[in-house]
């Protein structure tokens, strides 16, 4: 029994071809199957009984009258766990069903499964948990307090990440002090959590996931069910966005747990309001900066403390404020550093993965630093930032000696070099209010009305990182079918809307010359090919392809050796064998007749090290990527409204493998920091969430995202396949700050808190 | 939940009478999403796509009646030029899409008073039709808005229609909302100038319980106004309307925005509003 899935199709291109998605055409019809539309004949439905207190402990949960409802099929509670009832990315600390105690508004705490979705619900309304409801710590700072309840057994604090660098005792002629707040964002992906566990009659189970890493759903599946792995398979479903946000299991064991008790499918899909708490978000945080600088703008230090809010559970908090610390002072040089990165538990809501990693919050303060340094100085920001530049070779705050193209000046040039869009003065009578700020509300026509310019720089690490072993796996395979060759590339990649499946066939068509590719789906019958996510995809799994995929062809280019012209230099052109002078000897077709040539590579990048506990020294991180943004805003000063009149960005990318998708990555990526800098926030107040749909949790519209300007560099890491960089995540983390930056120029405020809301702009 | 889908109006009136609890759905832009997110679950629905007349609009006695079921889409398309301050409120509700499915007779049933149409609606008089078996009333649209989310209906009710004066001048709206489209009004406020009677209409919204008129800012206005040689009001007057336009407001704090800012921005765009319609007058 399997749902309809997204077809493979055959793909044709080569690296460096801007191909278009083959989802693209289906997911713009309406006819792209998503995670959300899978159904099987006969199946249940899942829903879940959610905690209403953010911090609580259960007494007792009386399932009795839900039972007894229409068309109900089980109820389960914490007791009904076959494995271990914790999961967790990191470590195991989050229960899957809760069993002592509720940490966070909307924690699971039982499941329903009936014949249709209404009857599910209905039920799981009549399922009596009785609580009693404690204080909920919701505030970082108290949590580190020494009297705050201890929400879990090792304490509040996860991990305290320390870089001592240099002089600790720096001082400097100019020093300049802020603090930021950062607000909660949302991945926000369209698709809710959604899949279809399918019992397979034989004590496993199927499970067709919509999920960003199949492998360590897997891993986790298997303990929670008490499954050994091979009971536990997966399948990837239509993925409708990810960010992060499909990293944490969420629906995954609840819906397998139902199959297996009722011995039907069952698919969970969750509503809007309820994917707000079905998955993490990104850290809020409290930086609090002091750089010194000489007088000619040299950096002499930074010191930081970098607070995150990690919520209820762990998730990969731990991996997050690594990246806020390590990535704290910014792509500068920086002899002397002393940060101090924290995340605690809460009773918010649990935070973890998204898009940027710990490196978008850090960023906001060291450009809102290098800024008000500038000011101190009476230099252009831009130049500070060009002095202090990061370089190949530039030893980082953690000591990691940066190699490869380092081109942070380089950038910041270019974004300073694009032309000024036309200013507030020139336009004149008619402007459309759809470019004022306001857009079609109507607010001004012109009136208090300001502009700003504003510049930021960024940078994280690509792929895992603090010796966390990075690889992926594929299977590349040659056949001859219709008279034609064919390849098919299996990985366990997951296509999350970044077009994963056209580089992989991308990749494969280079190097086997063959023109028609066809990527199978995604699944577990294949080694695990890491997360898509670090903005890693491309780099570790492509480079397992171009591994399997040159393997194949040197089996090609053996046999042919052997069979007929051994003295010639082979290689695969156009669906066949050429020789040294690209003249086609022999077709595929008829090389291979029947053979079927399969070849299966796991790609490991360089190794990285655990920083160091007590200074944070290491070589941690594998790859770097940078970026710069300018912004150009303009700002209704009267009303606080803000339009966002130009991004220009600059970002090497090593090699753009698909031009299309880079550039496609770069204005979402943007979007996404212009989300955070200037609307999206998910409102927590005692650790309820007050904005859980998309009402009052804003995004931004084609009328809020200005067109993107963009210098896209391929300077080629010599290190990494083809000499690419991961892309997906650069241009959210400078493109906010860079907005931010605008507004203050525009309004002289000193804004210190992201999303900047209208009344901060005006009362 | 039953699901009735009458042919004509009189059919519909006598469904509403024999089920007073059934909720009338048209463009469904409000209903359903209640109905998804389970905010409600009314025992009954009264589909009203079927009935023409709602859709349409005509005059009635030097007025405008509009059906309930008219959309934000042909308000904006075919009553633009006689009622501007309507159509540019109906043009910062949702996207497209809403706009062709949502209508002014739903924004009066959820009477939210964040609903973009009622503070124009407000600033011209316009008066709202209700019908049931047992007859028609009229009511002014002031008289119509109870409270947050209640309207003055009775049950056995229909909104048939909204009768509303053809402009006999300058009308304005703005909203201020975070984001440039597609946002649920933080506050709003419309103004509407007649220049024969010499009156001075307004409506707030979003910032009380009800949508609001400005009763003190509009006499401040009328009697400040060089109605003669349509002279530009002073800035002091300007910013004067603006502050009782403000002090009208009873705002709240809530997940959208403060009060205090909500007064602020009432202040700026009753100024901006007033200077635009009377340098068009």
């Amino acid at each position: 029994m399997r749902p309809r899935l997204a077809p493979p199709t055959a793909i044709r291109g080569r690296v460096g071809d801007g191909v278009q998605r083959p989802d693209g055409l289906l997911k713009v019809r309406g006819e792209f199957p998503y995670s959300s539309d899978l159904q099987v004949e006969g199946m249940l439905w899942g829903a879940t009984v959610r905690s209403p207190h953010p911090y609580a402990r259960i007494l007792s949960i009386d399932t009795a009258a839900a039972r007894t409802m229409p068309g109900v099929r089980a109820v389960l509670t914490h007791e009904d766990v076959p494995g271990k009832n914790l999961y967790g990315l990191e470590f195991e600390d989050q229960p899957v069903l809760a069993h002592d105690f509720v940490r966070y508004w909307g924690e699971a705490v039982a499941l329903v499964a009936a014949d249709h979705p209404e009857q599910a619900r209905r039920a799981a309304a009549k399922v009596h948990v009785e609580y009693q409801v404690l204080p909920p710590v919701v505030d970082p700072e108290q949590a580190l307090s020494p009297g705050a309840p201890r929400l879990h057994p090792n304490g509040n604090l996860l991990r305290h990440v320390k870089i001592r660098h240099g002089e600790q005792a720096a001082r400097a002629d100019v020093v300049v002090k802020g603090e930021y707040e950062i607000g909660m964002q949302d991945q926000a992906p369209l698709g809710p959590e959604s899949g279809l566990a399918v019992p397979d009659g034989e004590g496993g189970v199927d499970l067709y996931i919509a999920t960003q890493w199949l492998h360590i759903d897997q891993q986790q599946l298997a303990r929670v069910l008490g499954l050994p792995l091979e009971k536990v398979r997966l399948t990837m479903a239509g993925i409708g966005g990810a960010f992060g946000a499909r990293e944490d299991l969420s629906m995954q064991a609840h819906a397998c747990m139902l199959a297996l008790k009722t011995g039907q499918p069952v698919k969970i899909s969750y509503s809007r309001p309820e994917s707000f708490v079905g998955h993490v978000h990104r850290h809020p945080g409290r930086l609090a900066y002091e750089h010194g600088a000489d007088r000619d703008g040299t950096l002499v230090y930074v010191k930081a403390r970098i607070l995150l809010d990690g919520g209820a559970y762990a998730s990969s908090s731990t991996a997050v404020i690594a990246n806020a610390t390590c990535f704290s002072a910014g792509p500068y040089r920086c002899p002397n550093a002393t940060i101090d990165g924290l995340v605690v538990y809460t009773n918010n809501p649990p935070c973890g993965a998204m898009r940027g990693f710990g490196s978008v919050q850090n960023c906001y303060a060291h450009e809102a630093q290098m800024d008000k340094l500038a000011a101190a100085l009476g230099m252009d920001p831009v130049e500070l930032r060009i002095r202090n530049a990061m370089e190949t070779g530039t030893e980082m705050i953690t000591g990691q000696v940066i190699d490869g193209p380092v081109p942070v000046a380089e950038l910041l040039r270019r974004v300073m070099s694009f032309s000024l869009p036309i200013g507030v003065e020139g336009r004149g009578e008619g402007t459309p209010l759809t470019s004022l700020p306001g857009g079609v509300s109507n607010t001004t026509h012109g009136e208090g009305v300001t502009r700003g310019v504003g510049y930021a720089a960024g940078f994280k690490n690509i792929g895992y990182s603090e010796g966390f072993d990075d690889h992926s796996t594929a299977r590349v395979r040659l056949f001859v079918a219709g008279g034609k060759p064919r390849v098919e590339v299996h990985t366990a990649a997951a296509e999350v809307g970044q077009g994963m499946v056209m580089v992989q066939a991308q990749i494969a068509g280079s190097e086997l010359g063959v023109n028609e590719i066809v990527v199978l789906n995604a699944d577990t019958r294949i080694g695990s090919a890491g997360s898509s996510s670090a903005s890693r995809q491309t780099y570790i799994t492509g480079g397992a392809v171009k591994a399997a995929a040159e393997a194949v062809c040197k089996r090609v280019c053996e046999i042919a050796q052997s069979e007929l012209y051994p003295a010639n230099v082979l290689r695969i052109e156009n669906d066949s064998v050429v020789g040294a002078d690209g003249k086609p000897i022999v077709s595929l077709a008829t090389l291979l007749g029947d053979e079927v040539i399969e070849e299966t590579r796991t790609f490991h990048p360089r190794r990285t090290h655990h920083l160091d506990p007590e200074t944070g020294q290491a070589d941690a991180h594998m790859q770097f990527a940078f970026a710069a943004h300018r912004a150009v805003v303009d700002v209704d000063t009267e009303l606080g409204l803000v339009k966002v009149v130009e991004l220009a960005t600059a970002q090497d990318v090593g090699m753009a493998i698909n031009p299309l998708a880079v550039q496609g990555q770069l204005e979402g990526g943007a979007a996404q920091g212009l989300g955070l800098a200037v609307m999206e926030e998910i409102l927590v107040k005692d650790g309820v969430i007050r904005n859980a749909s998309f009402t009052d949790y804003l995004l931004p519209t084609i009328l809020d995202m200005p067109p993107v300007r963009m210098d896209i560099l391929e300077l080629g890491d010599p290190n990494s396949p083809y000499g690419l960089k991961g892309v997906g995540e650069p241009p959210t983390i400078s493109s906010g700050p860079a907005i931010v930056a605008a507004i203050r120029a525009a309004t002289g405020r000193d804004i210190t808190r992201v999303p900047v809301r209208p009344h901060d702009l005006t009362l | 939940m039953e699901f009735f889908q009458p042919a004509t109006w009189s059919e519909a009136l006598a469904m509403k009478a024999a089920h007073p609890e059934a909720m009338p759905i048209v463009g469904g832009t409000d209903v359903m999403v209640e109905l998804n997110l389970d905010h409600r679950r009314p025992e009954a629905i009264i589909d009203l796509t079927r009935i023409s007349e709602l859709t349409q609009w005509g005059t009635d006695d030097g007025l405008l009646r509009i059906g309930a079921g008219v959309t934000y889409s042909q308000l904006i398309n075919e009553l633009g030029d006689r009622l501007p301050g309507l159509a540019i409120a109906s043009r910062t509700v949702g996207s497209p899409q809403i706009r062709n499915r949502g209508t002014v007779g739903g924004n009066l049933g959820t009477a939210s008073p964040a609903g973009d149409a009622h503070p124009p609606l407000l600033a011209s008089d316009s008066q709202v039709e209700l019908a049931s078996t047992s007859g028609v009333r009229r009511l002014a649209v002031g008289e119509f808005f109870t409270g947050p989310k209640r309207n003055a209906m009775r049950k056995d009710e229909l909104i048939a229609a909204f009768l509303v004066e053809p402009a006999r001048g300058p009308q304005q709206f703005s909203k201020v909302g975070t984001r440039n489209a597609m946002v649920i009004a933080v506050c709003s406020f419309a103004l509407a100038i007649d220049l024969e009677r010499r009156r001075v209409g307004s409506g707030i919204g979003s910032a009380g319980p009800t949508p609001l008129r400005a009763i003190e800012a509009e006499e401040f206005i009328q009697g400040e106004l060089d109605w003669e040689n349509r002279a530009r009001p002073s800035d002091a007057t300007l910013r004067r309307f603006g502050e009782l336009v403000a002090a009208a407001a009873k705002p709240i704090d809530d997940v959208r925005g403060t009060a205090t800012y909500r007064r602020h921005a009432l202040a700026v765009m009753a100024r901006r509003c007033l200077e635009w319609a009377w340098a068009a007058a």
